[in-house]
């Protein structure tokens, strides 16, 4: 078992020491030859602002993957989060708060209904989840059918909040000195992974995660709860697709039925990069993390090169998945 | 041996012709105008049928050609290929850019069966890349087929160097539309021929029995003599094909391509056609027919739905209920508890 344990632990450390290199190079990379807008910090603090929300997505999905199953309907959760929000704040004058309280029990309501029909019916994490991405989007336009941006002067001011970065910032060109920023939804996004790092490493239900995802059988012997932890491990990633709908929705301030299209394969390919195994068992939130920031710094490299068409951006993305999937799965093979 | 087997298909198949017939009553109770076909012409002055049930042999058949790729697919590697609606878009732009080319003027420069077969070569090239990530470096196939999902899509608008061609050749939609002087729609057709053909090389090579199989169990699969790297290879390459089928089709009803929309979510059709017809998504037993029913079941609901005056953006939610109902009854562990239940009140009675 111990033995056992190792390895496991080897797999996760490698897959996350490729991923945190791979992003350093790029990044150093991107600041000596494109030199542009990376060599200010703030265009590294952009790229957490604005993917706080997927972030925060990606590390439900990773811990999904982990426990060995997979939700495709969080870019569906957080488009029908957003919309709520932004109907029950203009038209319904709710406050913020209880707008915040909407989006969780909607993220809980998705992941408690999903994970109660993969844990406890024993039916296939991917259909299930394609219903439930399905309903989503449905219910987003049966919300409200035309994108509207909100009014609310509450939400504008906590949308508009930004928390200054001691220590970095850069000169414009009028000569005065601008302080770097982020805005709340990275700081929440920050505050997950550490969290989630936690829990996932020290906590007698993150190392269930790990053992159901690596092996349902032995882990039944072990004496866990397989149907529990299923269950609970599809409730966290509800939970945390519905702060990433908030997240989102306070960086955009809109609701619209085509926010967060794709956001799914964003985050299931964040997880990826970042180490995580679809076969469960193998994965790390620091590395989901880097793997956002890779797939985004990708994107912004693409973009300042010149190559603005949006075409291209899919292309770069799917080619360093297929690099990182073709790595995974040689090191993998090399050491069974 | 052969008998248990035939008694295990035809109770596999009775699960989406429940479901069909459940709908069909559905829409017999509620309005039986649903079932009303008639005969009218189109604005070439051809007969064509129209009705309800005529849009759903139209559109059911697209499902339904790449249903018989995706059970392959799945029965074999034990999971799905979610990257066939961008290969859809990647075969239609090959077949326009082909056919017309950069900057024509809409008149055809290649005979269509060129276009054709272009599109199906490319189509196969795809499929065989997915394949080869999946069977030899042994990438689930979700995400090894998430990388041309990403892509698929910017790849085919770099075919056509993100132009649209319009073909203005009367022929061309003929594959979409209606043959002159027959009434029912082309795609039914060939989705027939697709059918047969696959049931013949079912029925006379070996292609069945290995991919079931692969499916079982790859690795006893390889000691017993057979390739599985190769089975599960050529089932992408089969989806490949079909694949090049419905992007004939799709450009041909708009004699145009959308890069961003054609076929769009077309892979979830396939996936759930393929769940509908009770086949085990993670590979082994499959049934073809189950499936192919189950693609035309799924039509069945998006054309009730559509006459109920459901938005198209709306759509989903409601189908994502039914969906979750068909397969919360069709789930092993209620079906078990139902039965329990049964003979709890027989007992009591």
């Amino acid at each position: 078992m111990a033995k056992g344990k190792k390895i496991k632990m080897t797999d996760t450390n490698l897959l996350l020491m490729i991923t945190v290199v791979v992003f350093v190079v790029m990044y150093l990379g991107a600041m000596l030859f494109l030199k542009k807008g990376f060599l200010k910090p703030q265009t590294f603090f952009n790229i957490l602002n604005a993917n706080a929300a997927l972030i925060i997505t990606s590390c439900g999905m990773s811990i999904v993957m982990i426990t060995g199953g997979i939700d495709i309907s969080v870019g569906g959760v957080v488009a029908l989060v957003s919309m709520s929000c932004a109907v029950y704040l203009d038209y319904q004058g709710g406050n913020v708060f209880t707008s915040l309280l909407l989006a969780l029990g909607i993220g809980l309501l998705f992941g408690a209904v999903q994970g109660y029909l993969v844990a406890y019916l024993d039916i296939q994490p991917f259909i299930v989840s394609l219903a439930g991405m399905f309903f989503a989007r449905g219910m987003t336009t049966i919300v409200h059918t035309a994108p509207f941006n909100v009014a609310n002067e509450a939400f504008a001011a906590l949308k508009g909040t930004r928390i200054n970065v001691p220590g970095l910032g850069t000169v414009n060109k009028l000569g005065k000195y601008v302080n770097a920023y982020v805005e709340i939804g990275v700081v929440v996004a920050l505050l997950t992974v550490l969290i989630l790092f936690f829990v996932l490493r020290y906590t007698k239900l993150g190392r269930s995660f790990y053992a159901v995802g690596g092996n349902r059988q032995s882990a039944l012997m072990l004496g866990i709860n397989v149907k529990q932890t299923r269950f609970l491990s599809h409730l966290l990633c509800g939970l945390l697709a519905g702060i990433g709908g908030y997240v989102y929705f306070l960086h955009v301030g809109s609701g619209s039925a085509s926010h967060a299209s794709g956001m799914e394969m964003n985050a299931i390919a964040s997880s990826i990069i970042g180490g995580t195994l679809l076969t469960g068992g193998v994965g790390n939130i620091f590395g989901t993390f880097v793997g956002v920031l890779s797939l985004s710094t990708i994107q912004n490299i693409v973009s300042s090169i010149g190559l603005d068409q949006a075409w291209w951006t899919g292309i770069t993305v799917a080619a360093m998945l297929c690099v990182f999937l073709i790595i995974q799965s040689v090191i993998l093979s090399r050491k069974r | 041996m052969i008998k248990k087997n035939s008694l295990f298909a035809s109770r596999q198949i009775f699960i989406p012709i429940a479901a069909l017939v459940l709908l069909a009553l559905f829409n017999l109770i509620l309005d039986p105008s649903f079932f009303k076909i008639t005969l009218g012409h189109n604005s070439t002055g051809d007969p064509v049928l129209t009705g309800y049930l005529m849009t759903i042999l139209d559109y059911g058949s697209e499902v339904a050609i790449l249903a018989i790729g995706m059970t392959l697919v799945t029965a074999a590697s034990g999971g799905q290929d979610i990257s066939v609606g961008a290969a859809v878009a990647i075969a239609g732009s090959v077949i326009l850019r082909v056919l017309v080319g950069l900057g024509g003027d809409g008149s055809l420069q290649a005979p269509i069966i060129v276009g054709f077969l272009a599109a199906c070569v490319v189509a196969m090239l795809f499929g065989a890349f997915n394949g080869v990530l999946v069977a030899v470096f042994n990438i689930q196939p979700m995400v090894a087929t998430l990388i041309l999902y990403t892509a698929g899509r910017s790849i085919a608008a770099w075919i056509n160097n993100n132009e649209l061609p319009i073909i203005t050749e009367p022929t061309f939609t003929y594959f979409g539309g209606f043959i002159p002087g027959i009434p029912i729609p082309t795609p039914f057709f060939l989705a027939v021929v697709c059918i047969i053909l696959t049931m013949l090389a079912l029925k006379f090579t070996t292609l069945g029995l290995y991919t079931q199989a692969v499916g079982i169990n790859a690795s006893s699969s390889r000691l017993n003599g057979l390739n599985p790297t190769f089975i599960k290879w050529l089932s992408f390459v089969i989806l490949g094909l079909c694949v090049a089928v419905v992007g004939l089709i799709k450009t041909s009803r708009l004699s145009t391509i959308n890069y961003s929309v054609i076929a769009k979510d077309i892979e979830m059709d396939a996936i759930l056609a393929v769940a509908l017809g009770g086949n085990v998504l993670s590979g082994g037993k499959f049934n073809i027919m189950a499936s192919i029913i189950g693609a035309y079941v799924i039509q069945f609901l998006t054309t009730t739905l559509y006459k109920f005056n459901v938005s198209s953006d709306a759509l989903p939610a409601y189908k994502a209920i039914v969906v979750i109902l068909l397969v919360v009854f069709s789930a092993p562990t209620v079906k078990d508890k139902l039965l329990k239940v049964m003979k709890k009140q027989k007992g009591v009675s």
